[in-house]
């Protein structure tokens, strides 16, 4: 009996000190996740503030009883955040576009078809993924500049489009489609793009999604080359439409219009993000990196 | 099969054209320049070769300037963020409810453009005459002093800079470590379990060493990312970073290259291969490093 009670006792006592933990370890999860969240609610709750209310805050005050809109009448209105957008975006489809036809059609050749030298080739295509980007940079800047392609979307895309390492993941996955499957169509006399096109890529829909995706939020953030390849405002992208603003855009006392545009620019990817939360998650963890 | 050969080079002909125009070529080039003295951008000439531009660049202040502002950043971020996201994500894994919540939260930074939420960390850490910024506000609560932490001393600037790569690079680090953690074979946590083994004694014994590698691999990563940084430093202190006295090597590449101080491609180049024979050293020796410790 007083053995059982002991038993109890120590069971509570663990019980207790389980509890102690749990709270801990919550308490230490939501101060990142504050840390984490804060600047994204800072932008938010700064860019519905009206421009003289924030300027007559000494100490700002972390709600807003009368919020406006008007910073965002004049994030699109002041500056041509839009133009911004709309570059942003031709360039993002643009370059998405043309990397996942080419990568494609290269993963498929490495995944299905036969020729002399292609583990030779291969092994050189996996090397160039650990040439760093600042390397190249310098020579592809003298290269368009010389093309006359400044200032251009050309020029903008077409050096952006290189990604050796979807061309690694895609072959992956064409790989793992079983060979019958290419056999029977053979049998039937389908040609190596109707395959491609009717089979392979309907199977392997959710990496070409998810490589996609991750090409879409790269695009979205690049900031280098846009910034070496334009100086004229109307191709700027929004990476360095932010610049601009922030260098010379609403004057640099105006920071509630300042946030709006901030809020705009960061609302897209973060829908996309909320939308396709796995697939990203997945797809970054299996060697995303971020730049 | 040898009649594929011909359609094979086909299918691979894009991505080659692409990957020989903007990657092999450039490659090669880029030692070319570094070696050709007085290149002239304009007239696309040069007096003779040598390791000039090495030598301008490694006597250069403002590349000085730069090679010690990365060194301290990696120094100080890579640690500290590897660390801060081991616990984060022991923590995420030891809970059931909420976590995918949290996991969320902490991807964001992941998907947010680095200039435009650059910004932000600015208006909260910047000193100006209207008001001493958020994170001053919260200094002077506990009895500090504020500092302008965007245009003030070297180590505040330091610190912001710090901080805020950190907060961009551990949504990476947390979902690496996380994944690793889920991987590990139950059964290793129930024989311990059995055995009675402290939590802590599991956490060294079983936990580290099953997830070591994962944790060199974003060491590794960690340190070739914060040698390339850039783009942070502009978001928190603007596009002319010598003036700041926070360039970053890469950004001493780039400022080379173009803006201002630009159209010295040969400069530019010499630079960017320094770079890159630190980051292969300091990654060699990191492999090396790791092969003895995870190897047990």
């Amino acid at each position: 009996m007083e053995q059982q009670l002991d038993f109890e006792k120590m069971q509570r006592k663990t019980n207790r000190r389980g509890h102690v933990q749990k709270i801990v370890v919550y308490l230490f999860l939501s101060v990142w996740a504050l840390i984490v969240l804060f600047p994204f609610y800072w932008m938010i709750l700064t860019s519905v503030k009206s421009y003289g209310s924030y300027n007559a805050e000494h100490v700002p005050s972390f709600f807003t009883l009368s919020p406006t809109l008007q910073n965002y009448v004049d994030a699109f209105t002041t500056v041509p955040l839009l133009g911004y957008l709309l570059n942003t975006l031709i360039f993002t489809i643009g370059t998405t576009a043309i990397m996942i036809v080419v990568s494609t059609l290269a993963a498929y050749a490495f995944a299905r078809l036969e020729f002399r030298g292609k583990n030779l080739l291969f092994t050189l295509f996996l090397s160039l993924m650990m040439i760093p980007s600042e390397l190249v940079v310098i020579t592809n800047f003298v290269t368009v500049t010389n093309l006359d392609m400044r200032n251009t979307f050309a020029g903008l895309i077409l050096p952006s489009v290189t990604s050796v390492f979807y061309i690694y993941l895609l072959k992956e996955n064409f790989e793992q489609v079983p060979d019958e499957l290419y056999r029977a169509a053979k049998v039937d006399g389908t040609s190596d793009l109707k395959y491609l096109w009717k089979v392979m890529i309907p199977i392997c829909r959710p990496t070409i999604v998810t490589v996609i995706i991750l090409k879409i939020i790269e695009c979205w953030n690049s900031y280098v080359w846009p910034r070496l390849i334009t100086d004229d405002p109307s191709y700027y992208l929004v990476s360095n439409g932010i610049q601009e603003i922030r260098e010379n855009g609403f004057g640099r006392e105006n920071i509630p219009a300042m946030m709006a545009a901030v809020v705009v620019i960061s609302v897209p990817l973060i829908i996309l993000f909320l939308v396709f939360r796995r697939k990203i998650m997945a797809g970054v963890s299996r060697g995303g990196l971020k730049g | 099969m040898k009649r594929n050969n011909g359609k094979a080079w086909l299918y691979l002909l894009p991505a080659l054209l692409f990957l020989i125009v903007f990657m092999v070529y450039p490659l090669i080039d880029v030692f070319i320049y570094s070696f050709e003295e007085g290149f002239n951008f304009a007239s696309q000439t040069y007096f003779g070769t040598g390791l000039y531009n090495f030598s301008y660049v490694l006597h250069d202040p403002y590349f000085l300037q730069a090679v010690q502002n990365t060194f301290l950043l990696v120094i100080i971020t890579v640690p500290v963020s590897t660390g801060l996201a081991l616990l984060i994500s022991v923590g995420l894994s030891s809970i059931k409810p909420l976590r995918e919540l949290y996991q969320t939260v902490y991807f964001l930074p992941y998907v947010t453009n680095t200039l435009a939420v650059g910004l932000v960390f600015m208006i909260l850490f910047q000193k100006t005459e209207y008001t001493d910024g958020l994170v001053n506000l919260v200094i002077e609560l506990f009895g500090g002093n504020a500092v302008d932490f965007i245009d003030g001393p070297y180590w505040a600037k330091m610190f912001v800079l710090c901080f805020y790569t950190i907060w961009v690079v551990m949504p990476f680090k947390i979902l690496v470590l996380t994944s690793a953690l889920a991987s590990v074979n139950q059964d290793y946590y129930k024989a311990a379990r059995v055995d009675g083994t402290p939590k802590l004694r599991v956490f060294t014994r079983i936990t580290l060493p099953m997830i070591s590698p994962m944790i060199f691999y974003l060491v590794i990563t960690g340190f070739i990312g914060a040698f390339k940084a850039y783009s942070d430093a502009v978001a928190l202190f603007g596009t002319d970073l010598n003036a700041a006295g926070m360039n970053t090597i890469v950004g001493y590449v780039y400022d080379m290259l173009y803006g201002d101080s630009g159209g010295y491609p040969s400069y530019a180049s010499a630079a960017a291969i320094l770079l890159f024979a630190i980051v292969l050293t300091v990654t060699c020796i990191n492999l090396l490093v790791s092969r003895k410790k995870v190897a047990i």
